[in-house]
């Protein structure tokens, strides 16, 4: 082999290095600030398979959040950076494909998140009233895939299984009063059948002890703040072995010790004087769903805990007790789905790979929960993006260092599909969009749920002929 | 409610709090970072990222540390931005040894 490898001019004007991005969310403009950050002169194809971009900053954040929403304004800027451009309306794999990408790009970088979910692997797990939190959420958050979903929140009382943030989003939006969420950016459709609900007693079920919930204490305590709402836990589920106390001096670990402090002074709530109730339930696991037409009830199993402290496992007791529920969420964790040609370890649900080198494949990258798999916050991700941005620039010497044609070819590709490809131009008039249909109704915005009401949106002739203009430059 | 990063930043300033701040809002001088509570979201990245646990939320503030509140909102405004991790200060490793981490 030639010890005198030609890095070539990558990097610079006269041969920018062309990244494709596959993804729009936190990890994916995370991603493209690090490179932009970098000496080098880079250019930044972002494909987003919806037409929107921000993925669950748009999608995942709770509507009563809007703070932790204002990481897009961040991602707006990176978004105006010179040799960024975004791609909307583009699934990888059925509009253009990966062979395609690498011949356009001198690197792939995956920031495609976990869009699926782990399952509790029980049978009736999908009878009518058992749902996954993502499809919740999706639903509350107007996402297009999930907006036609119904629930049945005529039935009093909902059960939701896992102890993550997740589970603590869909607890609090069950119970919140539904004139704190009108001035939210909450869908319309989901704001009607919230104002209807009948659901009164919520159960949060983990099947670790409260030193192992992973939720963070901030949402745990904002629960205990909710109006016409009380907390109940019973005192004998905070009972803690040795190995959890033991994990609860940990100095590191004071999130835990924050939401068992948190816990223990919920246990002398009473609960008849309250309109609704979230019922905290520990070192208990469903071990059966059952129902006739629909969900009728779960059984739930006693677990102990075996092991050493931070390796503690759920152990079944053989002791169990049945609760009557008509609405189930499975909040047990997100996973990460396949791609046609890229590595993918079904265990984890995730892109294998070494410091977002995925496995095997030189030039393709992750970075985000595709990586390391759906743990953390928004900003764990910038962290985990930078990394990855680290790797492949090192990797430099060792890409294919030709020029690429980047953002022209996969524009001239795209044009065999059928696909409307979106900019960010269009994103901004949907966006300007929505946000007069908000602020109409007293809303921060009122998102457009359809797919085809985006598009329709963005082929609309521009209401100011400067936008075009700027559009096309 | 907001976050401040207090004095046992100072003789340490690891800097791994930047790396997860999803808006940018850490500034910086010699000595140690300071919160923008105008542009710091309160998600609470930074709180587990410190090695030494410098950062508190508002309600987590040891009575000792409060005066930290008003030096973030005093100093933050002024100091440039710290966006990337830099190396710590000298004294770190043995100050976090101090500090019991």
């Amino acid at each position: 082999m030639n010890s005198d490898i030609d890095t070539g001019n990558l990097g610079t004007t006269g041969n920018p290095l062309r990244v494709a991005i596959v993804g729009s969310g936190p990890s994916g403009f995370y991603a493209a600030e690090a490179l932009f950050k970098s000496p080098l002169t880079v250019r930044i194809d972002m494909l987003e398979r919806l037409p929107v971009p921000f993925g669950l900053v748009r999608y995942g954040v709770a509507p009563d959040h809007p703070k932790l929403k204002q990481p897009t304004l961040v991602f707006d800027k990176i978004a105006q950076s010179p040799g960024f451009t975004f791609l909307g309306n583009v699934t990888v794999g059925r509009d253009v494909s990966l062979e395609q990408l690498r011949t356009t790009h001198h690197a792939v970088l995956f920031a495609c998140g976990a869009e699926s979910d782990r399952r509790l692997d029980l049978p009736n797990e999908d009878l009518d009233g058992s749902h996954t939190a993502t499809e919740f959420v999706g639903w509350y958050n107007g996402h297009p895939d999930y907006r036609d979903r119904s629930f049945d929140l005529n039935q009093e009382t909902a059960i939701i299984i896992g102890q993550g943030n997740v589970a603590i989003d869909v607890a609090r939006i069950l119970a919140k009063p539904i004139d704190e969420l009108r001035s939210t950016d909450m869908a319309v459709h989901a704001l009607d059948a919230l104002a209807a609900s009948r659901v009164r007693d919520i159960h949060i079920i983990g099947r670790r002890s409260p030193a192992q919930a992973s939720f963070t204490f901030k949402e745990l305590r904002e629960l205990g703040d909710l109006g016409g709402c009380v907390t109940m836990v019973s005192g004998n589920d905070l009972r803690l072995n040795s190995a959890s106390l033991t994990e609860l001096e940990d100095k590191n670990n004071f999130n835990a010790a924050k939401n068992v402090e948190i816990l223990q002074s919920w246990t002398t709530h009473c609960a008849s004087a309250a309109e609704k109730r979230i019922w905290f339930h520990f070192l208990r696991s469903p071990v059966a769903i059952a129902g006739r037409c629909r969900l009728e009830q779960i059984t739930l199993e006693r677990n102990s805990l075996a092991g050493p402290p931070f390796g503690q496992l759920a152990q079944g007791t053989g002791t169990t007790r049945e609760l009557r529920c008509g609405l189930l969420f499975r909040s047990i964790g997100y996973r990460g789905l396949p791609l046609p040609e890229v590595p993918f370890d079904p265990t984890r649900g995730v892109f294998p790979n070494t410091a977002g080198r995925i496995d095997g494949t030189p030039g393709l990258y992750a970075a985000g929960w595709i990586k390391r798999g759906p743990s953390g916050i928004i900003g764990t991700n910038r962290a985990d993006a930078v990394a990855t941005v680290q790797s492949l620039l090192s990797d430099l010497p060792h890409l294919d260092s030709r020029p690429k044609s980047g953002t022209e070819g996969l524009y001239e590709a795209l044009a065999h599909c059928n696909s409307q490809v979106l900019s960010y131009a269009d994103w901004r008039r949907i966006d300007a969009e929505e946000q007069r249909r908000g602020v109409v109704i007293g809303k921060p915005r009122e998102k457009i749920t359809r797919v085809s009401d985006m598009l329709a949106l963005a082929a609309s002739p521009p209401r100011c002929s400067r936008d075009r203009s700027a559009d096309e430059l | 409610m907001p976050h401040i990063v207090t004095d046992k930043c100072q003789r340490c300033r690891f800097t791994d709090c930047v790396t997860t701040c999803p808006v940018a809002c850490f500034h910086g001088d010699e000595q140690m970072l300071y919160i923008d509570n105008v542009q710091c979201v309160d998600c609470g990245a930074c709180v587990s990222a410190c090695p030494v646990h410098a950062i508190y939320e508002q309600s987590e503030l040891p009575p000792d540390k409060l005066e930290w509140l008003a030096i973030n909102a005093e100093r933050a405004p002024s100091l440039p931005v710290i966006g990337d991790k830099h190396e710590p200060l000298p004294t770190a490793e043995a100050r976090k040894r101090e500090l019991g981490y």
